[in-house]
């Protein structure tokens, strides 16, 4: 069961008008779309056109051509007021907003909603409040946005999509400059708004882990490329995130994941225990080993516990060793 | 709710201090009338000497009003720079408007027609010559500087660019003195130090009209102002129409410069400083009350500085220009130094 997409475009094609009616086309035949209750994670270089793409989709920027239809209707039929009531956004720009408190900041979500002078209503004090809670920054609510951290600053600014009551967000790479706990923090957030909220949430990232961990969906957009899109795993197991990335000369493992400059060539079997196997070939390929199921024909290893490891040389030789790092003294 | 309660007492404050000053700056001056006198004359009573009656009436009255409404006309017209340009360091002076505007009355003043002090007896299109002149000025220099804002995105480059436009402005300014007559040229230079007493109590309904009307429309633009804290791209994604915003914001600080230098001169600082003693008493820079309490402080700040022109004890009267400076410097220098621990620069 699918539901129709909230945003959904063909034969896009994005860029920008330049002096003398010359174009410069980023991207085109974009038939990409945005659906109510996932996460869709954009990937690409930088150069790709992530921004572009994002901006034409916030309305910042006209498309060159193609058509991009927004919960079923044109783009070009919204009225800038009734758009801010339809996608909020979170951007990399920077704000002058050090001096008024989260909770003020917050109440400009209500902009599109109050009158003439921005008077709050009862009403907007209530979704105010179940915006704040709803990325969980109540505490700090009449603090000045200055006293915030990156990653609180981040989470001030989904609440205050959030108080603008938006079907759909769309972030500019809201985990850039993060420390590691925020980027998880403000990911797992975005999560649970798409699943709990019914948000349709687009987000452009560098963090490939996070997007495959995260992502209900994936865009990997590239220069002179058609966008390949599809759930993280898809597109693992097709073969479409290794050719992505081979033309920079990076190597993506669909073993693991991960990138690399060079995929490992020299099998070693792992078997036993889910966790010790894992952590196992984690530190075999940083060895330059590849785990692979077990063979006789060459070495393998018996994870019983992460103290008790075996290994088995295919000269029938047995060796046992308590700890990864021995192991890997080992080999 | 905290915020609120202190606002209101902020607005009580400033009202009680702008009265005290209002007062002060009627009671004191270059000649000393006794105090009892001068709240005699205020009443309407008669009084010992004619004389103080017209200094009271025809004189500090009109000059105290004056101050008032220039105050509040630059301070207010230097915040919405600063929210506009997302620079504390903007203002009227430091990006060049008040010297095109200067430089709009510079060519009235000097080539079509007298001075200011000659207006007195003009009809109601001398006045708007100057206004227009000092408007037309204001607005190609706010212009130029929004054509080299999307130029120039670095917010020190700009303000530089604000300084090279005041001093082409002042360069023109010198030539037109060169080639005009010793007289005008001598009327000018003294204009242009600033004065808050070249008001007549006839012009006074002009001055005091169009003041209002900037002060209005800055105080019409408090929602998208707000908005604008976040950039432009959030504040159009929160539905602000971004063009007719701009062009209102940069008709209104047009006006309130334009028409404050016409009447007084090109006046220092006071744009640039009070914004920040504003933001830093009122600790916020939601417009909601910024936009109040900037305009009461620079009254109260122009009073002052109306006061502060009287040397004690002798009849010297010293120019605006030398006495802003004494107060707005100080201030501007403290802000930049503590920058790092002031919110509003985050």
């Amino acid at each position: 069961m699918k539901s129709s997409p909230v945003i959904e475009t063909s034969n896009l094609s994005i860029g920008y008008l330049l002096k003398g009616g010359h174009r410069k086309v980023v991207h085109d035949s974009l038939d990409i779309q945005v659906h109510t209750g996932e996460v869709t994670c954009l990937l690409g270089l930088n150069g790709a056109g992530k921004s572009t793409l994002l901006r034409t989709l916030c309305g910042f920027q006209p498309p060159l051509a193609g058509t991009i239809q927004l919960m079923g209707k044109p783009l070009e039929s919204y009225s800038q007021n009734v758009f801010s009531l339809t996608v909020g956004v979170v951007l990399t720009e920077k704000t002058n907003a050090g001096g008024i408190t989260v909770y003020e900041l917050v109440s400009l979500g209500r902009h599109p909603y109050t009158g003439f002078f921005g008077q709050l209503k009862k009403e907007d004090h209530l979704i105010i409040e179940e915006s704040i809670e709803a990325v969980g920054i109540s505490h700090k609510k009449q603090n000045y946005v200055s006293e915030l951290s990156d990653g609180e600053r981040q989470k001030v600014m989904i609440a205050k999509t959030l108080a603008q009551q938006c079907p759909i967000i769309i972030l500019d790479e809201p985990t850039a400059f993060l420390d590691v706990t925020s980027r998880i923090e403000t990911m797992v957030l975005l999560r649970q708004l798409a699943t709990q909220q019914q948000k349709a949430i687009l987000l452009s990232t560098h963090d490939l882990d996070l997007a495959i961990q995260m992502g209900d969906r994936l865009w990997l957009q590239e220069k002179q490329r058609p966008m390949v899109c599809g759930t993280p795993e898809d597109l693992i197991l097709s073969g479409s995130f290794e050719s992505f990335f081979k033309k920079e000369g990076i190597v993506f493992d669909p073993s693991t994941g991960k990138l690399n400059t060079t995929i490992p060539e020299t099998p070693i079997g792992v078997e036993g225990d889910f966790l010790t196997s894992y952590w196992v070939g984690n530190a075999l390929v940083r060895k330059g080993y590849r785990p692979s199921p077990v063979n006789k024909q060459h070495i393998n290893i018996n994870c019983l516990s992460p103290k008790q490891l075996i290994i088995s040389y295919p000269e029938q030789k047995q060796k046992e060793v308590n700890s990864i790092e021995s192991l890997l003294l080992s080999l | 709710m905290g915020m609120k309660k202190k606002a209101s007492l902020f607005y009580l404050f400033l009202i009680a201090l702008l009265l005290l000053l209002f007062v002060g700056s009627l009671a004191y001056g270059a000649v000393s009338i006794p105090f009892m006198q001068v709240v005699d004359i205020l009443l309407g009573k008669e009084t010992d000497r004619i004389a103080w009656n017209n200094i009271v009436l025809q004189a500090r009255l009109p000059q105290a009003i004056t101050a008032l409404l220039a105050g509040a006309s630059l301070a207010t017209s230097g915040l919405l720079l600063q929210t506009l340009f997302r620079n504390p360091l903007a203002g009227p002076s430091i990006l060049g408007i008040s010297d095109g505007a200067n430089l709009g009355v510079a060519v009235v003043m000097l080539y079509l027609g007298g001075s200011l002090k000659e207006l007195t007896g003009w009809s109601l299109s001398g006045y708007m010559a100057i206004i227009l002149a000092a408007l037309t000025g204001a607005c190609l220099v706010l212009l130029l500087i929004i054509y080299f804002s999307s130029k120039v995105r670095n917010n020190v480059m700009l303000l530089i660019i604000g300084i090279m436009i005041g001093y082409l402005a002042s360069s023109i300014i010198s030539i037109l003195n060169y080639y005009a007559a010793a007289d005008k040229v001598h009327t000018f230079v003294m204009w242009g130090m600033g004065n808050f007493s070249g008001v007549s109590i006839e012009q006074l309904p002009y001055f005091t009209f169009f003041s209002l009307l900037g002060l209005f429309f800055a105080i019409l633009l408090i929602k998208p102002l707000n908005a604008l804290l976040l950039g432009e791209l959030y504040a159009a994604n929160l539905g602000v129409k971004i063009k007719t915003t701009r062009a209102l914001i940069l008709f209104c600080t047009g006006l309130l410069t334009a028409v404050t230098t016409a009447f007084c001169g090109p006046i220092s600082f006071i744009g640039l400083a009070v914004p920040h003693i504003a933001r830093l008493l009122l600790g916020s820079s939601n417009h909601k009350m910024l936009v109040p309490v900037t305009l009461l402080t620079g009254s109260c700040i122009a009073l002052l500085c109306n006061m502060l022109m009287v040397v004690p004890g002798s009849n010297m009267i010293l120019p605006l220009n030398a006495v802003t400076p004494l107060l707005g410097a100080p201030v501007i220098l403290y802000v930049i130094i503590n920058r790092k621990n002031i919110q509003y620069f985050d």
